[in-house]
C-alpha cells in the first residue's frame, strides 16, 4: 500500500509518502496507526493529535474503523485550510 | 442521470492566475440570466495572530481535491436549478492581494446562483484537501483550520 502525508504531518514524519506491505494483523486504519506508532516516535507524535488528523482511503474521507488492504492508497492530513 | 447534473462544469487546480472576465464570459455561454462569482484573495495580515503575511504557499492532494470538489458541485447541481459551474483553485506560492480561488455559477435566476455559489464555497473550505502555510521573516507557519468554517456549513444541512 501507499501512505501519503500532507502539511505539517508530512514534515513531522519526514516524508510525503511511503510504500509498505501490510502485516497480517493490520486490518483497518486504527490497527495501521498502532503499527506505525511502534515504528518510531515521529509517528507517535503525529498520531497522538488524533483530533487533528483526517483520514482518506482511496481519496475518500473515512474513519479509523475503515477496513484496508494492500492495494489501498491511504492518506493522513490535518483539517483543510484552502479557499 | 438527473438532467441538472449534466450542465457544463469546469474544475481546475493550477499554479497560474485566472482572469475573472474570461471565466464570466464562458459562463455567459450557458443558458443564463444570472452569474454569481466569488473570488478569494490572499490577505496580507493574519488577524488571528496579529501578524503580517509576506506570502503563502498552498499545497493539495492531487486526485482527491478534484474528487471532493466534483462531489460538492454535484450536490449543488441537485439542489439548485443552475446552468453552469466553474471552480478554479490556485496552488503554490502566492502574495498578498493575489487571487486564490474562483467559484462562478450561472443560473436562469439570481437566487439559485447566489445560494449555489455560497454552498460550493462553504463546503470547499471544509472538505477540499488544500493546506496553507504562511511565510513571514523567513519563518513559516501552517494555518490552523477555522471552526467558523465548519459552522458555516451547518446552514446547508436540511
Amino acid at each position: 500500500m501507499v501512505i501519503k502525508y500532507f502539511s505539517w504531518i508530512k514534515e513531522h514524519i519526514g516524508k510525503s509518502e511511503e510504500f509498505l506491505e501490510l502485516p497480517d494483523n493490520v486490518k483497518n486504519i486504527s490497527e495501521l496507526i498502532n503499527y506505525l506508532n511502534n515504528l518510531n516516535d515521529n509517528y507517535k507524535k503525529v498520531f497522538e493529535k488524533k483530533d487533528l488528523i483526517k483520514i482518506a482511503v482511496n481519496r475518500t474521507y473515512c474513519s479509523v474503523e475503515k477496513k484496508i488492504s494492500n492495494n489501498d492508497e491511504i492518506a493522513f492530513f490535518p483539517p483543510v485550510t484552502g479557499g | 442521470m438527473d438532467r441538472k447534473t449534466t450542465i457544463p462544469v469546469k474544475i481546475k487546480i493550477q499554479n497560474q492566475d485566472f482572469e475573472v472576465s474570461e471565466e464570466t464570459k464562458i459562463l455567459r455561454e450557458n443558458q443564463t440570466g444570472a452569474i454569481v462569482n466569488f473570488v478569494g484573495v490572499v490577505r496580507g495580515f493574519d488577524e488571528r495572530n496579529n501578524s503580517l503575511i509576506e506570502s503563502i504557499t498552498l499545497e493539495h492532494y492531487p486526485g482527491m481535491t478534484e474528487l471532493e470538489i466534483e462531489k460538492i458541485v454535484k450536490q449543488s447541481c441537485e439542489r439548485w436549478n443552475i446552468t453552469g459551474v466553474t471552480v478554479i483553485h490556485r496552488v503554490g506560492k502566492l502574495l498578498p492581494s493575489d487571487q486564490i480561488v474562483f467559484v462562478g455559477v450561472s443560473a436562469k435566476h439570481r437566487q439559485n446562483a447566489f445560494d449555489s455559489c455560497n454552498f460550493i464555497m462553504d463546503w470547499l473550505k471544509t472538505k477540499a484537501p488544500f493546506w496553507k502555510v504562511e511565510e513571514n521573516n523567513n519563518q513559516k507557519k501552517w494555518v490552523n483550520y477555522n471552526l467558523s468554517d465548519d459552522e458555516a456549513t451547518k446552514k446547508w444541512v436540511v
